[in-house]
């Protein structure tokens, strides 16, 4: 117990010495939660628009209007020609193509129907979908709203409509920030836990250092402890701080309970750690946990549930993402953030990061050997 | 106190011989020198003893442990310097010693009188981080923590390799002030001219011992009469020692610094000089010297 503490003084006074580590701590959480969340809003804006008006009847310019209003859209192109907004598209200038043909709102009026032509720009995935849906819910707006102001129209012959409501629970104004954010403070602790206990490990291989404790008495486990236990210290300093920032810059402040949140952090912690560790003892240089390390980092980041939802892959995708500790901790993030989830009904995700914390470090310990060849 | 009996270490799954068939034995206070070049071996046998790599076969004590049971208490008693300087260098002198004291359990006030000699020559600078020291002064202080437990052995891998002729010499009047203590030490050098401060040398190449004795029976064993030929133009040694070699009557001839070591295949001919100043060469001497170290090494390595 006493060499451990002299184990943990050694390793607090040299990370207090390295000159990166304190600003990575500091500083890093507090640009990566204000650039982040922005790069990971979905709410697009500034769609740019080509008109291609055949009509020029009251009708087509009140729908044009109704478009540009909606501040969705910017109106960069208004021509009589299909090939020319086209062209637009081609040159990038426009993301959309609306046409609305001749006689637009003679049949509007006459025949009771009358169509309309998009054409979307599909390089950029998200924003081909989103302004494709936001357009075809404007239109359908404007459709619902001449049909209001329409005298001429016979309301009993109207076909029966369902209207669809929604109410946002636990997110009630479908905040983005609030989705994304505490997924964010989630890869932050990730990326600090795994690499930064890896790298110090295999740092001390590369140093040989680890030549000059191997020959001492030391325990296995007691040096193994001294290793994570400072790391489990940053890794609960940098979350507090990023809980911090979250409130500072996005007001958002736990529903759920302090403790169960720290408790689950604790448990996600050991499961991270544990995974540095493992990768520590298949590297001799920092560069190969380097490269081992990014490689399921990235892995863990993108598939854990953080932008897609991990419901929507397929079964053995889903399969896959189970053994991600990320996962069930970006789970419980939001369920304890947003929701206010307890306990009781994370016990599922933090049974799962236990286990799979507990399967790392065994294997872990079993692969450090103080005797090599 | 320290016995191998036929240690064989092989690398890559076989295809490596590092050691082959190593036994001897050190004494209890014995300052034994294993000399040899790059890639011998030492460094295998040292990691073998020190318990961080085990053997293919044979069997290997330590203070009377053996290096596969007892690797527990070896690791208590035994001091190891690594070959590359491995102390934390973002640490400083005084925190590494401290360090390693309270892993062994002890402190530096315990054992300082072990250490006070070395320990006072890097004291001025006790709180300069170890990577910033001199290769000299990191040496002292790899020797100070590898003593800061009072251990029974003590293994130094090349402890004076990249180190100046001062400190090289310092460090070896400590070792025989250590050896006075009753403390074991294995040191491997690939410098020759230390060899002859050790009580007991084994010269060792390929993972083979060549030869285990003091300097002095192994010198006396060297079993030809060596000459000295010098030649006054100083920048000449390459084309003397060219034209020496291309004299019949030569058995071998190398070249040591500014002169030649050569010997004779039958007895010495004094007609070598002439032939030599014909050849351009001038001012030739010859004379009877006494064969060092490196002079039965290579005589060795010819057999």
């Amino acid at each position: 117990m006493k060499i451990l503490l002299f184990l943990l003084e050694k390793e607090f006074r040299q990370i207090l010495r390295n000159k990166q580590m304190i600003p990575l701590l500091l500083i890093a959480p507090v640009i990566q939660l204000v650039l982040l969340p922005l790069a990971a809003n979905y709410t697009i804006k500034n769609i740019s628009i080509a008109v291609v008006d055949n009509d020029h009847s009251t009708f087509s310019r009140e729908l044009i209007s109704k478009i540009t209003a909606s501040g969705y859209f910017r109106l960069t192109g208004y021509t009589a020609f299909y090939n020319e907004a086209l062209s637009l598209v081609e040159q990038n200038k426009a993301d959309l193509a609306l046409q609305i043909p001749v006689n637009f709102e003679r049949n509007l009026v006459r025949e009771n129907s009358a169509k309309v032509f998009i054409a979307i720009n599909a390089i950029e995935g998200t924003k081909a979908n989103l302004g494709g849906a936001y357009l075809a819910s404007i239109i359908s707006d404007f459709n619902s709203d001449i049909r209001i102001n329409w005298p001429a129209a016979p309301a009993a012959s109207d076909p029966p409509q369902v209207a669809v409501i929604s109410s946002y629970w636990y997110n009630p104004f479908m905040d983005y920030n609030l989705y994304i954010v505490p997924a964010i403070l989630v890869t932050l602790v990730t990326a600090m836990a795994a690499l930064q206990s890896a790298f110090n490990i295999v740092q001390e291989k590369e140093n040989g250092t680890i030549e000059q404790i191997n020959v001492t008495p030391i325990k296995k486990h007691i040096f193994i402890l001294g290793k994570l236990i400072p790391f489990m210290v940053l890794g609960i300093i940098l979350f507090t701080l990023g809980l911090f920032i979250a409130w500072l810059l996005y007001g958002i402040v736990p529903a759920g309970s302090l403790l169960t949140l720290y408790g689950s952090l604790i448990i996600y912690l050991f499961a991270m750690l544990g995974f540095g560790l493992l990768i520590s003892t298949y590297s001799s240089t920092q560069q190969q946990a380097m490269s081992l390390a990014f490689f399921f980092i990235l892995i863990f980041n993108m598939m854990s549930g953080m932008f897609n939802s991990v419901d929507s892959m397929p079964q053995w995708a889903q399969t896959i993402v189970q053994t991600f500790p990320t996962s069930h901790f970006i789970k419980i993030m939001r369920m304890v953030v947003l929701k206010g989830s307890g306990f009781s009904d994370i016990l599922y995700e933090i049974g799962a990061m236990f286990v799979i914390g507990l399967i790392l470090n065994t294997w872990a310990v079993l692969n450090y050997r103080k005797t090599t060849g | 106190m320290i016995t191998l009996n036929n240690i064989d270490k092989t690398y890559n799954k076989g295809s490596v011989t590092a050691l082959k068939d190593i036994s001897f034995s050190v004494k209890g206070d014995e300052l034994f020198g294993l000399i040899g070049p790059d890639g011998a071996g030492k460094t295998t046998l040292f990691r073998i003893l020190t318990t961080l790599m085990l053997a293919d076969k044979g069997e290997a004590s330590v203070n009377g442990f053996d290096v596969v049971k007892d690797y527990k208490q070896i690791r208590n008693c035994v001091g190891y310097m690594p070959g590359k300087f491995s102390l934390y260098q973002d640490l400083t002198i005084k925190e590494n010693l401290n360090f390693f004291a309270a892993i062994f359990g002890t402190t530096l006030e315990e054992n300082y009188d072990l250490i006070k000699d070395i320990y006072q020559q890097i004291e001025p600078f006790k709180d300069r981080r170890a990577g910033q020291l001199s290769g000299g002064m990191k040496q002292k202080l790899g020797l100070c923590c590898a003593l800061i437990h009072r251990p029974k052995v003590l293994f130094l891998d090349e402890p004076t390799t990249g180190v100046d002729v001062v400190s090289r010499r310092e460090f070896w009047e400590m070792l025989k002030k250590l050896k006075r203590q009753g403390i074991t030490i294995l040191v491997s050098t690939a410098y020759m001219d230390e060899a002859k401060l050790c009580d007991r040398i084994a010269l060792i190449q390929k993972g083979q011992i060549l030869s285990i004795d003091t300097p002095a029976n192994i010198i006396d064993s060297f079993p030809e009469k060596l000459y000295g030929i010098k030649s006054a133009k100083f920048s000449g040694v390459f084309k003397l020692l060219q034209d020496t070699r291309s004299y019949p009557g030569i058995a071998s001839c190398f070249a040591f610094g500014d002169s030649l070591h050569a010997t004779f295949n039958d007895s010495s001919d004094k007609r070598l000089i002439n032939y030599l100043h014909t050849k351009g060469n001038s001012d030739v001497t010859m004379e009877t010297i006494t064969p060092g170290v490196e002079d039965c090494f290579i005589h060795l390595l010819k057999e």
